[in-house]
């Protein structure tokens, strides 16, 4: 069976940390720097749990600030 | 396989459109007016009409709208943008014009605008984002404030007896002659958003095709002014604002 | 072709603005100028040039809907009377600070508040220092004749267009709605997309892959841009009171006294100098046609030569303001005029000479 494997890259300075994608995404992938911030001071997003991404760009769909772009491939 | 062999062109399944630039929207964190401003730009991409596309930004928070989307635009006096729209449409009859307006744009200051243009069946499509607030001025009481929602101007809460009800003004466009399409959406969740994607679209082919005036509300969290995280402003808004601004398709005469 | 007609002043505009090649009208009907809008709805100007003509919903909504048109590049106007065009002040100031072209026509009528149907002069104040918010000028036309009602929209329009800068009739409700002969232009083609893209780069048409988004807005939250801006306003307000100051002048080169008048009345106050002249006063009359720019200078010339001067405005002493302060206190300017609508007749205004400057016959 084929298997969908996805992956996301989040615009770190663009990003303003508002949680949205973390909530959107349906395989717990995304989370927030805990620590670490950009330069106007917003925990940014990332993958902390990338093997889980399925690359369904729930994450994008809801993103207000056009951060983040998702990739997608098929493994047969 | 690793993410970084995933994350190749060629993969991208995935990205924000070329119009929408890379400026940083001044906008608060998750704020609703960056996916709309995503959508219409995506939209304007999608159906390739950047050259015949014409933005109305009103005063509000959107007032900068015009930073962020790549086409022409006019920003418009407070609550004037359909009557800009209207005189735009008229000289540039094959140009596709929209308004992008706030509550308190559209349904306070502007509602004798709204409400004639709509009227006369301008071919234009009016976005109207509603978060029941004034978000740049500091979160006073909108038109659309909910009875008993606390803002700066209500701030024991909205009271009918002082402040009158809520305006339902979506629900009064759509009753007029000369709207061809009437919706109400948010975009709060993937599945929202797709909807409200498909939703502008009809108002934009709507609009160049000269069918009338096209209305797309979107119901919007403002989370600065009602002084909650974006997350907890989206359960909020599905709580208390859905019950009085119901969404789904409320006039469509063009299908 | 030029044609000649008898028409009353406000048909006059409506005919001037088609021939002229006019984009678009927007108005509201107010008295004494709704024959503008009528004369244009029956002349269905978009079944010949193609001009777009519309009643809005408002006075409010009128104004930005020229705004919206001036942006795309149109040569699009407006008319009202003096309570509507109050209304109308907010967008006036849009249209200067967006530096577009535009024409605002006003025939008065008598106020304050909703005053009177009947002419009046009282909103000079109003046309020519600002009207709306902020530091800006309109081009004010001041015409006396229906001729001049028709010339003055070629005129509004080519200056407004030259300059970028909101240009205003200020006429009366005299001159409006009396009829004269008027010799109308000859027709104008429309300009086309293609040349209002070459004429106007800066204009809302639509985005082509070639060029950057044109972003029409008054907003400006940089401080010291907005200060840019306001400076290149300035600048272009100068260039228009160096270059564009125009005025009548009658029996002034004998003169002793001078009537300065504007408008219709300073056609009755013709009448008054045949009479004065008549009484063996040397008396001349300088008619200002832009009120704004003024034209201080040749006023002030004026005063180095004359007695006297007399500002007759029907008005409470609006434009004597300036004539004064051309003067700079060298001779005594007297002002006289009707309210509430009432026209002086050309024996007032000889009175009121006579009793001002009582040793003018000696």
């Amino acid at each position: 069976m084929a298997k969908v494997k996805g992956a996301v890259t989040v615009n770190q300075e663009r990003c303003k940390g508002c949680d949205l994608c973390v909530v959107a995404c349906p395989t717990d992938v995304l989370m927030l720097q805990p620590k670490e911030v950009n330069n106007r001071g917003y925990h940014f997003a990332f993958m902390k749990n990338p093997d889980a991404c399925i690359g369904c760009a729930s994450c994008a769909t809801v993103c207000p600030d056009g951060c983040i772009e998702v990739y997608r491939v098929t493994i047969k | 396989m690793t993410v970084e062999e995933i994350i190749k062109p060629e993969n991208r399944v995935y990205a924000k459109p070329r119009l929408l630039n890379d400026n940083h929207m001044h906008y608060c964190p998750g704020c609703s007016h960056g996916v709309v401003h995503r959508l219409i730009a995506e939209i304007v991409e999608e159906m390739g009409i950047e050259d015949k596309t014409i933005g109305i930004a009103p005063v509000g928070c959107a007032v900068f709208a015009y930073n962020y989307v790549d086409i022409d635009w006019i920003e418009a006096a407070h609550g004037r943008a359909p009557a800009v729209a209207t005189a735009v449409k008229r000289l540039n009859p094959s140009r596709m014009v929209f308004t992008y307006q706030g509550d308190g744009d559209l349904a306070a200051i502007g509602t004798c605008e709204t409400i004639h243009a709509a009227n006369r069946g301008e071919n234009i499509t009016i976005i109207f984002i509603n978060n029941a607030i004034y978000g740049m001025t500091g979160g006073q009481m909108a038109p659309t404030t909910l009875e008993g929602m606390k803002t700066s101007t209500t701030p024991y809460g909205r009271r009918i007896d002082l402040n009158g009800y809520p305006l339902n003004i979506t629900k009064l466009v759509a009753e007029l002659d000369g709207t061809c399409y009437v919706t109400r959406q948010a975009v709060h969740t993937p599945a929202a958003v797709r909807k409200t994607k498909a939703a502008i679209k009809q108002a934009f082919k709507n609009s160049m095709e000269g069918r009338g005036t096209s209305l797309v509300e979107i119901v919007s969290t403002c989370n600065s002014g009602w002084k909650m995280s974006p997350v907890a402003a989206n359960k909020w808004m599905e709580e208390n604002m859905f019950a009085k601004y119901p969404l789904g398709e409320i006039k469509n005469t063009v299908k | 072709m030029e044609e000649v007609r008898l028409m009353k002043g406000n048909e006059a505009i409506a005919h001037a603005a088609i021939r002229y090649g006019a984009d678009g009208y927007f108005g509201y009907p107010i008295t004494p100028q709704s024959e503008i809008l009528e004369t244009l709805e029956a002349e269905m100007p978009w079944e010949t040039t193609g001009m777009v003509v519309l009643q809005a919903e408002s006075e409010v909504a009128a104004i930005n809907m020229v705004y919206a048109g001036a942006a795309c590049g149109k040569a699009v106007f407006t008319s009202s009377s003096s309570p509507g065009v109050s209304l109308k002040q907010e967008g006036i100031s849009y249209i200067a600070a967006g530096e577009l072209p535009a024409l605002i026509v006003n025939v008065m009528r008598g106020g304050p508040g909703l005053g009177t149907i009947h002419p009046s002069q009282a909103d000079y104040f109003q046309a020519t220092k600002g009207g709306g918010h902020g530091d800006y000028h309109l081009i004010v036309l001041a015409p006396s004749s229906v001729q001049e009602m028709a010339d003055f929209v070629t005129l509004g329009f080519d200056l407004a267009f030259k300059y970028r800068t909101p240009a205003m009739i200020l006429a009366d409700g005299i001159v409006g709605q009396m009829m004269e002969k008027v010799v109308l232009p000859p027709f104008r083609p429309r300009r086309t997309d293609e040349q209002i893209a070459e004429q106007c780069p800066w204009a809302v048409t639509g985005r082509p892959a070639t060029r950057k988004p044109n972003i029409m807005t008054t907003l400006e939250l940089d401080s010291y841009q907005m200060e840019r801006n306001n400076e290149r306003f300035q600048r272009t307000y100068k260039m228009i009171e160096q270059n564009e100051v125009r005025y009548q002048e009658y029996y002034t080169e004998d003169a002793d006294y001078l009537i300065v008048a504007f408008g219709s009345i300073a056609r009755i106050c013709l009448k008054s100098i045949e009479e004065l002249r008549a009484q063996g006063i040397k008396i001349g009359l300088i008619r200002p046609i832009t009120l704004w720019p003024f034209p201080y200078e040749r006023i002030a010339e004026l005063s180095k030569q004359v007695k006297g001067m007399l500002c007759v405005e029907i008005n409470a002493g609006q434009m004597i303001e300036d004539v004064r302060l051309a003067v700079e206190g060298r001779v005594q300017v007297c002002h006289f005029g009707r309210l509430g609508g009432i026209v002086p007749n050309p024996n007032e205004v000889v009175d009121a000479f006579n009793s001002y400057f009582s040793d003018a016959k000696k």
